[in-house]
């Protein structure tokens, strides 16, 4: 029990993706423009994350040695095609303003990363723990920094304004404000851990 | 004129990095040293422009005619893969001197999702390419490939740019909260807010 709940807090806290091991960064960055766009990113990947964690460790003693870097990649880009169609299906708004960030959750670094130092080496019960916490801690992160540039930049979170919307610093919402926002959330961190 | 106007659009004005977010692993990553992030940009030019033109003629020929367009990630990814593993063995046999210069970072190159976004935008005809006389210019083999081309130089220039920045960096006497990553984002934002200047150029 004791193993399980570490392996669950380790990517919420710990080993926070985003913040402490600096994997992700492209979609962190990018999807960040307001908050609900941040968490449907960390949600989609989560869902990746969980799925390609919990195969690759039913799998892990079948898949030969030599080709293990490939199979992974085929089992990943699989559920991204599944998540591609269910999304295109139902959450076509989401879909759309998401867009070229679905299909390249394939080549998050995250996924891999987990594949091949957890699932590769761990039963599926803890890998499933291993996806989801990791992929919360994405979540949590990428919400944050999402509602952080939402109220800078728009004064708005959720799309509940907070403040007129001439108080915003668009700057934010922009390019050059996602890598100053997750600077600034790093820096934060770097320094409430002493 | 068009090409042209491809290649500033691409470099400067949607540059890949600073204004798209695409590649930022690599971009944080072996920018040290001027000298690394010359052989990454290399590396990425070449397989960035192979890549496009593969995975456009796939798309083309093998997936729309047999409408199978669901299958594209999977298939571009693995393309991507083997091109990678490819083009390591060509240039090991054929250019050595090549090879040394590029070796160490082609295997990096096939997690960089800036070849597979890239490749899918211009397999789907959504690569941002410039207007002229109102018009969007269609995205076709030959455009598809010097945006690809162009785009790369566009992630090669930014690569050196925050390089040379970096390199800088490391003697300057920071707060302990701000070293490592969270200074190097930051520059990197000073970097795309240079770049933003260019909006509207094209």
């Amino acid at each position: 029990m004791g193993k399980a709940l570490n392996t669950f807090t380790n990517g919420l806290l710990r080993e926070n993706p985003t913040i402490v091991l600096v994997l992700g960064m492209c979609p962190t960055l990018a999807t960040t423009t307001s908050a609900i766009n941040g968490m449907s990113m960390g949600l989609a990947t989560t869902f990746v994350l969980l799925c390609s964690n919990v195969v690759i460790s039913a799998l892990r003693n079948l898949i030969p040695d030599k080709v293990h870097i490939p199979a992974y990649i085929v089992v990943i880009a699989s559920f991204v095609t599944i998540l591609q169609l269910v999304m295109q299906a139902y959450l076509p708004g989401l879909y759309a303003s998401l867009g070229l960030f679905i299909p390249l959750i394939v080549v998050n670094c995250i996924v891999l990363g987990r594949a091949e130092a957890f699932a590769a080496k761990n039963g599926v019960g803890l890998s499933a723990l291993d996806g989801l916490g990791m992929g919360f801690g994405f979540t949590i992160s990428l919400t944050i920094l999402g509602i952080v540039r939402e109220f800078l930049g728009t004064g708005k979170i959720f799309d509940l304004a907070i403040m007129p919307e001439e108080c915003g610093m668009l700057v934010f919402v922009l390019a050059p404000g996602a890598f100053i926002a997750l600077a600034l959330l790093m820096a934060l961190v770097n320094s409430l851990k002493k | 004129m068009l090409y042209f106007l491809i290649f500033i659009s691409a470099i400067f004005v949607n540059n890949i990095v600073l204004s798209q977010f695409l590649g930022i692993c690599p971009f944080l990553g072996v920018s040290k040293k001027i000298d690394t992030a010359l052989g990454m940009g290399a590396a990425v030019t070449f397989v960035l422009t192979i890549a496009t033109i593969v995975t456009y003629l796939l798309q083309k020929y093998l997936l729309e005619p047999f409408s199978i367009e669901f299958l594209q990630t999977i298939v571009f990814i693995l393309v991507i893969a083997a091109l990678v593993q490819m083009i390591e063995i060509v240039l090991k046999k054929i250019s050595p001197a090549l090879y040394q210069a590029l070796g160490v970072f082609l295997p990096l190159i096939t997690t960089n999702c800036c070849v597979l976004g890239v490749a899918i935008l211009v397999a789907n005809g959504t690569a941002k390419l410039p207007v002229i006389d109102g018009n969007p210019a269609q995205v076709d083999l030959l455009t598809g490939t010097i945006f690809a081309f162009a785009t790369a130089i566009g992630f090669a220039l930014a690569l050196v740019l925050f390089a040379g920045i970096r390199e800088q960096l490391a003697m300057t006497k920071l707060p302990k909260a701000m070293q490592g990553t969270p200074i190097a984002l930051l520059t990197a934002g000073l970097l795309a807010m240079a770049f933003m200047g260019f909006s509207g150029v094209v």
